[in-house]
């Protein structure tokens, strides 16, 4: 019985499975947007996720990784990345030409409660990198436009070359049912189009809100949380509609490597969207 | 539940029926300490064996294994580390381990390396006797109503059989003529008597109904710096728990056409690079912190889920750390009880 190979793939939870780089092209120095799609088409339809779910990538021989959607569950067949250059295997993920092929399994983690969002006002706040995962909520927000109230997007970068995607934020801005803030920390091309100063100078631009009826998501750098919760707690936003998405170290993305564990939870399966109210009441979450 | 006696002259010839089905391991003696390992001549198995270095884990997830053999046609799984064994001499305390690994492995979602393994291991349990180091009793690990297929307690002359499974008891109809199932008066005597007696032999007691409040109470407590301080972060606590689950993975490549190959290994939380995400970010750079997590996972995390602690009670920390952090001194600075072990030197390296 040694040596033979069982084979267990319907049943296994690590298998990559095949799917292409549809397309890849830079966002700005070391941000790459990837569009991925399986191989199988019958898969690439059935595949369902939520927005703030993340999958595990797999490069030929330079290991695995987890990475949240960027594409939104509305628009299914294509999922979308962004992604930063950072180690080995992101080094090797930016070397591959379109048509690759890569692994992917998923879709893991909790994802956003879109349905206890439902008939609410949104804001969604995001610094640099945040833009990740919650475009993907914005986009299911404009795509399902009439289940929400109010949708308001704050976003901040260092410079503008570092806003990511700024031509499809800039196009969002003419959109009347979204009210959409855009600002650098400072710019260096003197043609900058938006307002200048960190985010939180964006606050004093909302309209006043109903903050019990408010959800408000948020994803940055770490510095971002803690000026961006003061603004929101001052804003009277209950603890627990404040949203935020967090990254850690993975290995199997279901729950059993350990790497990603916080007190007693494991990021991969309780998280990554936590609110602050966890975050107050669990150890070393931000 | 049925049980049986088998005399002592029996077991040798029992065992080499059904080690003639899979294949037989059992701990035997390595130095002054036992380990498992797989056994041809059984006057190697060491039944007085009392904790092994490496818990049976070992054989369910061995410490390196492949996962998949990859190439330009996909990743390929490989199980072919997994085979049909019997685990002879297992004690109480680590069937308690495993059970444990079953929950952490098959929550949410299963995996099918750990499962499989565990699926084609036949579980022989062999009763014990507590030395120094045992707590199992504090952690009511002592004794075992399931995950066994045949359990054996060792009386003076024989040995009482415990049926647990109905493999188990396929294994005793390979040689029924071995076993007797009529038990005297007497027997069952020794057995209480027996008992009692073990039950009186251990040295510690801790209590670990306290531990998950005493973990959120003693957060920031000064301990842990010291305990941070004299950590080497050298892993063998999680290498010789039981219950110590968390693993890493690599893809490794090879000159010429040979498929590559993502190999797990174990991992400690306690080791520097666990928590580091990309970039180099470390959520745990602190010792302190990283000790705090592992005891958050054996005295509070698993108790939140399954309400009880993930310690087993098998002593391996307490003989294995070597600057004596283990669930003793820990338990007992949770308490606040004096504690005077190595660690407690470092009072003065804490830099803060």
């Amino acid at each position: 019985m040694n040596g033979e190979h069982r084979c267990l793939t319907d049943s296994n939870p690590f298998t990559p499975e095949p799917a292409r780089i549809i397309r890849s092209y830079p966002l700005s120095a070391d941000v790459k947007f990837f569009q991925v799609r399986f191989v199988d088409m019958e898969r690439a339809l059935s595949f369902k996720y939520k927005a703030g779910q993340f999958a595990m990538l797999s490069v030929l021989g330079a290991g695995e990784a987890p990475f949240c959607l960027s594409s939104t569950p509305s628009r299914p067949g294509l999922l979308e990345f962004c992604i930063r250059k950072m180690g080995t295997m992101t080094n090797a993920l930016f070397r591959l030409p379109e048509n690759a092929l890569i692994g992917l399994r998923g879709p893991y983690g909790n994802g956003f409660p879109v349905e206890e969002m439902t008939g609410k006002d949104i804001l969604i706040i995001m610094g640099g990198m945040g833009v990740a995962p919650l475009r993907s909520v914005l986009l299911y927000c404009l795509d399902n436009r009439d289940r929400f109230e109010r949708v308001v997007l704050l976003y901040g970068a260092k410079r503008p070359a570092e806003m990511i995607l700024r031509e499809e934020f800039f196009a969002l801005q003419t959109r009347s049912d979204l009210e959409c803030h855009l600002t650098v920390d400072a710019d260096d091309t003197g043609q900058w189009p938006a307002r200048t100063g960190v985010i939180t100078t964006l606050f004093p631009h909302l309209k006043k809100t109903d903050p019990g009826n408010t959800y408000a998501l948020v994803c940055g750098p770490p510095v971002m949380y803690k000026f961006v919760i003061k603004e929101l707690i001052k804003l009277n936003i209950p603890k627990n509609q404040i949203l935020m998405t967090l990254e850690r170290r993975m290995k199997c993305g279901i729950g059993k490597c350990g790497h990603c564990a916080i007190d007693y939870i494991y990021t991969c399966l309780d998280g990554p969207v936590f609110s602050y109210w966890d975050v107050l009441h669990m150890k070393e979450l931000i | 539940m049925r049980i049986l006696k088998l005399q002592k002259k029996d077991l040798s010839p029992f065992l080499e029926v059904i080690s003639r089905e899979a294949q037989l391991w059992a701990p035997v003696t390595k130095g002054d300490k036992f380990v498992f390992d797989q056994v041809k001549d059984f006057s190697r198995i060491a039944m007085n064996a009392t904790r092994t270095i490496i818990p049976p884990k070992k054989i369910m997830v061995p410490s390196f294994f492949n996962m998949f053999h990859f190439s330009e046609k996909g990743y390929q799984e490989d199980f072919s580390h997994i085979t049909d064994r019997i685990l002879f001499g297992i004690h109480p305390c680590d069937i308690h381990g495993l059970l444990i690994l079953d929950k952490l492995f098959s929550q949410a979602y299963l995996d099918p390396y750990y499962l499989e393994a565990r699926k084609r291991m036949l579980i022989l349990g062999l009763s014990c006797w507590p030395d120094e180091f045992c707590l199992c009793k504090s952690t009511h690990t002592d004794i075992i109503e399931e995950g066994y297929d045949l359990f054996f307690t060792d009386l003076e002359s024989h040995f009482l059989v415990w049926i647990g499974s109905s493999r188990g008891d396929d294994l005793v109809r390979l040689s029924p003529g071995f076993f007797d199932d009529k038990l005297t008066d007497k027997d069952i005597q020794t057995y209480i008597k027996w008992q009692e007696e073990r039950d009186e032999a251990f040295q510690i007691e801790i209590n670990f109904t306290r531990m998950p409040n005493l973990m959120e109470l003693k957060d920031k407590a000064f301990f842990w710096e010291e305990a941070g301080a004299a950590c080497l972060a050298c892993g063998s606590c999680s290498m010789v728990c039981p219950t110590c689950n968390c693993y890493n993975v690599v893809d490794k490549q090879f000159l010429g056409n040979r498929p590559g190959q993502r190999l797990r290994y174990w991992d400690s939380c306690t080791l520097p690079e666990y928590s580091e995400v990309a970039g180099g970010e470390n959520f745990r750079e602190h010792k302190s912190q990283r000790l705090r997590l592992w005891y958050t996972h054996k005295l509070q995390a698993y108790v939140s889920k399954y309400g009880k602690p993930s310690c087993v009670g098998c002593g391996r920390c307490l003989v294995t750390c070597p600057v004596q952090i283990h669930i003793k001194s820990v338990t007992d600075a949770l308490e606040g009880h004096p504690v005077e072990v190595f660690w407690k030197k470092f009072a003065g390296e804490v830099s803060k």
